[in-house]
């Protein structure tokens, strides 16, 4: 069988959603595309159902914060692999941090229920549909999610560690 | 005096007069069996102490004892992160009176280098401390001389350390409730 290219593969998506790849590029050789978040749930699942392509495998989910990208401040990024063509892929849909919402993959991937657990304890970033969206690493009294790059290093005004016997002050 | 003299009259050499407190808190010392809360590089310390080249079974402490109910001394080696802080809490409330804690290394004292929002900053914020081992890792040998530390306060404590008011107060600020001592 004839192996796929990148070039190969992008088309084939194209041609299927025709208006819904947004931009695409290939670091380090790795196909990767922004496409319409509202999409991207169809087009894993079409990615993993169609014939020729079979992306059976999801790597990973991750966040990103982007503060100063308005408008589209929160990313998902999805890590596809298809064992039987041997190939990888990318796919990244931004989100404004007002409508952080996006459709759930756990009717597609089983694997991506802890995966997206997480994307939402660390970032906030709400997964519709999710059988079971709580907090996976951190405690569940957090009140914020932590990797979000809103907080500043170090918080003057904390008090569980007394500055004196870090060689912090100059008192 | 008198009776003393009765005593060596009748039992001769080999024997030792001293007070039950100190006869009960030499044998405690020397048969304390701790409990390794181990959860990183200073529990691989720990192992070392425990192995044959540094040996803590010479103070009695071979039988690990990884049943809360029945250890004396809790060995907290390690980070603990503040989601892990509640289990911690929880086995320190099941060990039974009386009971002591040895904190092991930066992270178990201060939160070391993790000055982090996921990290306990020093078990002593849940849980009442009686020796700190600073050290990241701190060697086998600074674990044994917290140890003979523990021993020590072990031995020179009163055996009813657990019905003082200060215990009490100690363990009322921590919100660790203890069996009352004046029920009989």
């Amino acid at each position: 069988m004839e192996m796929l290219n990148n070039e190969a593969i992008l088309n084939l998506i194209q041609e299927a959603f025709p208006n819904d790849v947004l931009f695409h590029e290939e670091p380090y050789g790795l196909l990767t595309m922004e496409v319409t978040a509202s999409k991207g749930h169809e087009i894993i699942h079409w990615l993993k159902n169609h014939e020729q392509l079979s992306v059976n495998y999801l790597t990973n989910i991750a966040g990103i914060h982007y503060p100063e990208d308005l408008g589209r401040e929160f990313a998902v990024v999805y890590q596809l692999h298809s064992w039987k063509n041997l190939f990888r892929l990318r796919l990244k849909c931004y989100l404004s941090k007002d409508a952080i919402q996006i459709a759930t993959l756990v009717d597609v991937f089983d694997g991506a229920n802890w995966m997206e657990r997480e994307t939402y304890d660390f970032y906030g970033i709400e997964f519709v549909g999710h059988p079971d969206l709580r907090r996976i690493l951190n405690e569940d009294s957090m009140d914020y999610f932590p990797m979000r790059k809103e907080y500043a290093l170090e918080d003057a005004t904390r008090e569980d560690k007394d500055d004196r016997y870090f060689g912090r002050n100059n008192l | 005096m008198g009776k003393i003299e009765d005593l060596k009259v009748i039992n001769g050499e080999g024997y030792q007069l001293t007070t039950l407190d100190k006869a009960i808190g030499l044998a405690r010392a020397n048969s304390v069996w701790p409990l390794p809360f181990a959860t990183s590089c200073c529990g691989i310390e720990f192992m070392a102490t425990m192995g044959s080249a540094y040996d803590l079974s010479r103070f009695g402490m071979e039988r690990m004892s990884f049943s809360p109910r029945q250890a004396d001394l809790l060995i907290v080696a390690g980070t603990i992160s503040k989601k892990l802080g509640p289990v911690l809490k929880k086995v320190y409330e099941q060990m039974s009176e009386p009971k002591w804690v040895l904190s092991v290394g930066a992270c178990a004292c201060s939160g070391g280098i993790f000055d982090t929002y996921s990290v306990l900053q020093g078990i002593d914020r849940i849980i009442p401390v009686d020796v700190y081992v600073p050290g990241c890792p701190p060697r086998p040998e600074q674990i044994i001389d917290g140890v003979m530390n523990i021993h020590e306060l072990v031995k020179n404590e009163s055996n009813r350390r657990r019905y003082s008011d200060e215990y009490k107060h100690l363990m009322n600020n921590y919100n660790i409730e203890i069996e009352d001592g004046n029920a009989e």
